[in-house]
This record gives structure tokens, sequence and C-alpha cells, in this order.
């Protein structure tokens, strides 16, 4: 589908740009922190979209599964292989086949590039569930490519 | 026709209110902000039936001698209360529901706009003018 394409060179131009515009730092945690940012008011007006008809949340693990299941379906056309918990506010969603990250390698070759590529999709993560009142810290690790895991933090108010 | 539309934020401060001018807007205020009870009441529905809590309409939240007030809560927690005078027995539940579903479309497309950062009051002149549609014309 022509469209699915569409998102993936746009983002990859939007790291480009962000990296770029960071010219002289050594390390790119403000590069990370610009992409979450923008992920996560995106997340924040897709959440808007999404959610106009569906019927209302019974509880947390309820907003999780909407995240797995049709959030991942309309952004990245697929779901999340695993969704684990442990009960006390904390989530890891495991994806085998992260669709940003196909294109880059199949295996350990540009390991280090691949948190620019992990940010936005956190950032959306977070404002999604930010915008269904469930405040969040997401972070993402990923050790063989395209697999990764997003770890979702639950901050109790 | 309402009489005054309210958009209330999920920390309970209004997003934006809007109400015919000629009668004082001290009291539709108030209604609105009493009117937030009653919705809290109904969103966490101890020992409801389940199929009530998965709506997103709330119905008629309470009938004042003058008033009806209905309200409405998406996802989001932004709730949508609509007040109407009484004596307007004409309009049926459905219409208040389209009604809603109007405002909820054209908020989802103020939230999508990125100019508007959520939270602040919504200065939309496309919201304004869905809204004067549904407002009664005051003359």
């Amino acid at each position: 589908m022509a469209d699915e394409a569409l998102f993936q060179f746009l983002h990859s131009e939007i790291i480009q740009y962000v990296n770029s515009a960071e010219t002289g730092e050594s390390e790119n945690g403000r590069c990370v922190s610009k992409l979450e940012n923008m992920g996560f008011r995106v997340g924040q007006g897709l959440i808007e979209r999404f959610t106009k008809d569906t019927p209302r949340f019974k509880d947390e693990l309820d907003v999780m599964k909407f995240i797995c299941k049709d959030f991942w379906t309309s952004v990245f056309k697929k779901q999340i292989d695993n969704l684990r918990t442990n009960h006390q506010g904390i989530y890891v969603l495991q994806d085998n086949k992260f669709r940003l990250l196909t294109q880059l390698s199949a295996g350990k070759q540009y390991l280090e590039h691949a948190p620019k590529f992990l940010a936005f999709t956190c950032g959306l993560v977070r404002g999604a569930l930010s915008n269904l009142g469930v405040k969040s810290i997401v972070t993402a690790e990923v050790s063989v490519m395209p697999a990764c895991k997003f770890q979702v933090m639950i901050q109790k108010m | 026709m309402a009489v005054c539309i309210a958009v209330i934020a999920k920390e309970n401060y209004p997003l934006y209110i809007r109400s015919v001018p000629t009668q004082g807007e001290l009291k539709f205020h108030y209604t609105v902000h009493t009117s937030l009870d009653v919705v809290e009441e109904k969103i966490s529905g101890v020992g409801k039936a389940l199929a009530d809590q998965r709506e997103l309409y709330l119905g008629l939240l309470y009938p004042t001698e003058d008033y009806k007030v209905y309200g409405y809560v998406t996802n989001s927690k932004v709730k949508f209360v609509i007040v109407v005078d009484s004596s307007n027995t004409s309009l049926r539940d459905n219409e208040i529901r389209s009604m809603f579903r109007k405002l909820h479309n054209s908020f989802t497309d103020v939230m999508c706009n990125p100019f508007y950062n959520p939270g602040d009051t919504i200065q939309s002149k496309a919201f304004d003018s869905i809204v004067s549609t549904m407002m009664v014309q005051a003359c």
C-alpha cells in the first residue's frame, strides 16, 4: 500500500532534519527528546480521532489493549505481537517486525542509530496514553532489528 | 436549539463556553459548573449496568425549572455540556445526540490543528461557526 511508504519516508526525513539541526552535539539526547515531543503532540491528536466512536474504556488494561490492537493497526498496519505486564503499572509491548526499522537492517548493523528511529513512536504512545488519562513514561529498547520492545511505566498521580 | 454550549477539559476548567447574550452569562457559568458534579457521578457509575458505562452520550443530566442540561464525555475525558430551554419541548433525544456528534467532530478537528495546544481555550473560528448554528439565534 502506497500510504505506508509515505509515512516511513517522511519519518526518516524528519530524523535526518532534526539530526542535522543539532550540529556539534556529541550525544544525540536533544535530538531524541525533540522527536519524542513531536510524537507526543501527534499522539494526542490521533487518539482524539480514533476514539471518537469507540465506547468508553473500562480500565487501564483496556486502554493498553486498545493501543496494542486498534491504535497500532491504524498507524503501522499490524498489531503488537506481545503485551506483558507485571500488574503494577509496567507494560512491555513487543513488536517483532517494527515497520520503521525493517528498512534499516535485519540484525545488529546500525544498532546505535536505532534509538532515533524509535523516539517518535515512544512519544506517540505517550501522547496517546496521556490523552486517555494515563500518565506514563515510554522507553524503547532494541537488541536485534527489526524486533523492538516498548516499555510503558504508568505514573500514579 | 441550545441556549448555552460549554466544552470542559479533563481537569475541569472550561475550554470554551458560549451562551445567548441576552440572559445573564454568570447564571450559565454556574449551571455548567454544577452539572460537572452530575457528570462525575455518571462516569464513575458505581453499580450501574455495564451497557450505560460504555456510552459516550450521558443524556439528561438534570432539569431545572427553566432549563434542561445534557452531557457527553469523550474518551479523552473532555466534557460537552448543552443547556436548552425547558419550554422548547420539541427537541428530541436524537437531535441532542446529533448536536453532540457535530460538537465532537468539530472538537476533533480543533485537536488536530497544529496551532492548537491541548489545554488552551478554543479560539478556532470554524468551531465558533459550528456552535453558532446550534445556538438559539439572538435577535
